[in-house]
């Protein structure tokens, strides 16, 4: 018995001591940002480009499927009350609001978040990291934060891709296929979807942007320096990402209706 | 404990003091670097165990011993990148346990630090791995940059692979750039792991001359970890010999050469036999291979 409250004792100080970690880590990251941006930022453009350039065909590939399948699913369920016309508004409401963002933060996590993880924790095994402190240079604020902020500016631009290639989508599934009229599909969605919902939509991928570049630094910079542990933290990547993502679209969700 | 010091030597040592003069450090010190009692251990294996050593200023000293003595562990804590669990590590008369990070880094500009496996930065090419830490810390010109940068890299006789990606190189190429790199700040304190590692005889002839040039041209203190006895004799003013933890011999080559000690003796003509286990650690052989843990 003893020994197992030793076990439990053991887990939470383990986590509760991560977690601090994570926080502190949080800070630094902030805390070198604002210069990072002004004085380099040639190399946060760089990330942009690498986590969110290269990001675009997966985004946009799934965005046009999702859409597809909200239109496919809005028009046989609408119609059974000849709702037809309302298509544009469910698949508009499915996209801004929840998958966008959630869509796009999974889909992040595995292309561009995994990326950061293996890269970081690849330099921190071939002691790039260390040489880069006997330089005199910091690497958390030379490597870490030009990578988070290049994964918190470009989740919300890919979530926006996301939800507009989507609208695509509904629309060649609504109007194309099924013979939804084409104004009636796209004034329905003028009318219905309002600016509240749109920044919801905003909001979530910021935060999701966020947690997904910052969990996918820290595992890198936390990784143990060799090929397995790289390998193990770039899946507890996706992992804790995917949980973090949909917890906190609850919470938000919850939080704002 | 102290090393021969060649006529070359102190005429070097007149010069660094008279920057130490101008550097207004009250005590002028031969001594640039100095350990104290250091203790340091991984795990339960104390790797480090009341370790005394100096290194002199202006001179090329070379730390030798056996695979996984710690000799590249010793590096990490002068640079302070690992911590000392007791002793004291002074640099030019510093404490170094007690600067900040923002003091830290300035001493740091102060080393250039060839790592044992090159650590380039893999996402970019030659030249801009070179030019790193200039472009981090001067302003300097692009026209500029290109210049130092290129005479470096002609130093190592890689001029021609600046273009050239970190993973398209062979490792003694990749060592040669870092080397390049560690030069390029021209820092008082140039720290080799393994410099000589990889190297064809060629190009170790060179990096040898290299090394040895700068250290007297330059007045550069430097630091060579090495195995390899025969070079380092060529290279080093003062050797030091790392075994169990301590320092077990030290001197100049010659000295170690002709010393009595069984270790060293072993070290230096390369013998199996002798105070120096050519095995880590284990339980008995006989016993492992045939006891119950086989199965
Ligand atoms: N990160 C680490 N964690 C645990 N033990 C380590 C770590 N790094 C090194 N060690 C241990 O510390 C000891 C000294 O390692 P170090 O790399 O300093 O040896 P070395 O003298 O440089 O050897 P070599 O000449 O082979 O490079 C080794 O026995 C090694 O097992
Ligand atoms: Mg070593």
């Amino acid at each position: 018995m003893t020994a197992l409250f030793r076990e439990i004792y053991n887990a939470v100080t383990e986590f509760l001591r991560t977690f601090g970690a994570f926080q502190l880590f949080f800070l630094r990251l902030l805390r070198h940002s604002p210069g990072m941006l002004v004085s380099r930022f040639d190399l946060v453009v760089m990330q942009v480009f690498n986590s969110g350039a290269l990001s675009l065909v997966i985004i946009m590939v799934s965005g046009l499927f999702v859409g597809g399948v909200l239109g496919l699913q809005g028009y046989s369920n609408l119609s059974r009350f000849n709702a037809e016309d309302w298509t544009g508004v469910a698949a508009a409401f499915g996209l801004v609001k929840e998958l966008g963002p959630v869509i796009t933060a999974l889909l992040f996590a595995g292309r561009a978040g995994t990326a950061l993880t293996s890269e970081i924790g690849l330099m921190k095994a071939t002691d790039q990291l260390s040489a880069m402190e006997m330089m005199a240079v910091n690497p958390v604020r030379r490597v870490l934060v030009p990578r988070f902020l290049g994964g918190v500016i470009a989740m919300p631009l890919l979530a926006a891709i996301f939800s507009a290639v989507g609208m695509f989508g509904a629309h060649l599934v609504g109007v194309e296929m099924f013979g939804v009229d084409v104004g009636s599909f796209w004034q329905q969605i003028q009318l219905t979807v309002e600016l509240d919902d749109v920044k919801e939509g905003i909001f979530k991928s910021i935060v999701f942007g966020v947690a997904a570049s910052l969990i996918a630094v820290w595992e890198g910079y936390n990784a143990i320096p060799t090929a397995e542990g790289v390998g193990r933290a770039t899946t507890r990547t996706v992992v804790i990402t995917a949980i973090a993502v949909l917890v906190f679209d609850f919470m938000i969700t919850a939080a704002m209706i | 404990m102290l090393c021969y010091a060649g006529p070359a030597s102190l005429a070097r040592a007149q010069t660094s003091a008279e920057e130490q003069t101008r550097n207004t450090v009250n005590e002028i010190s031969d001594n640039l670097i100095e350990i104290h009692d250091l203790k340091f251990s991984r795990g339960h294996r104390a790797i480090f165990d009341g370790l005394n050593l100096v290194i002199k200023r202006g001179q090329v000293t070379a730390l030798m011993g056996p695979s996984g003595t710690g000799k590249t562990t010793l590096l990490r804590l002068i640079t302070r990148q690992l911590i000392p669990e007791h002793g004291t590590i002074h640099v030019d008369g510093v404490d170094i346990s007690t600067l900040n990070m923002s003091e830290l880094y300035r001493l740091r500009q102060r080393f250039g630090m060839l790592f044992q496996n090159g650590a380039l930065l893999t996402d970019l090419n030659v030249f801009e791995n070179v030019a790193f830490p200039l472009r981090e810390h001067t302003k300097l010109t692009n026209r500029l940059i290109r210049h130092v940068v290129l005479t470096k890299l002609h130093a190592v006789g890689l001029r021609g692979a600046a273009d050239m990606m970190p993973a398209e190189l062979s490792g003694g190429m990749a060592r040669r750039v870092a080397l390049a790199r560690a030069m390029v700040m021209d820092p008082d304190i140039l720290i080799y792991d393994e410099p000589f590692v990889g190297l064809d005889p060629i190009s170790m002839g060179v990096i040898v001359r290299l090394v040895r040039r700068m250290n007297d041209a330059l007045g550069i203190t430097s630091v060579i970890v090495s195995h390899d006895v025969a070079e380092v004799s060529t290279v080093a003013d003062c050797s030091f010999l790392i075994s169990h933890g301590k320092v077990a011999a030290s001197g100049s080559p010659d000295e170690l050469r002709l010393a009595k000690s069984d270790l060293v003796r072993q070290f230096m003509h390369g013998m199996a036999d002798g105070p120096v286990a050519f095995h880590f650690d284990a339980p008995g052989y006989e016993e492992q291979l045939l006891g119950r843990d086989a199965e």
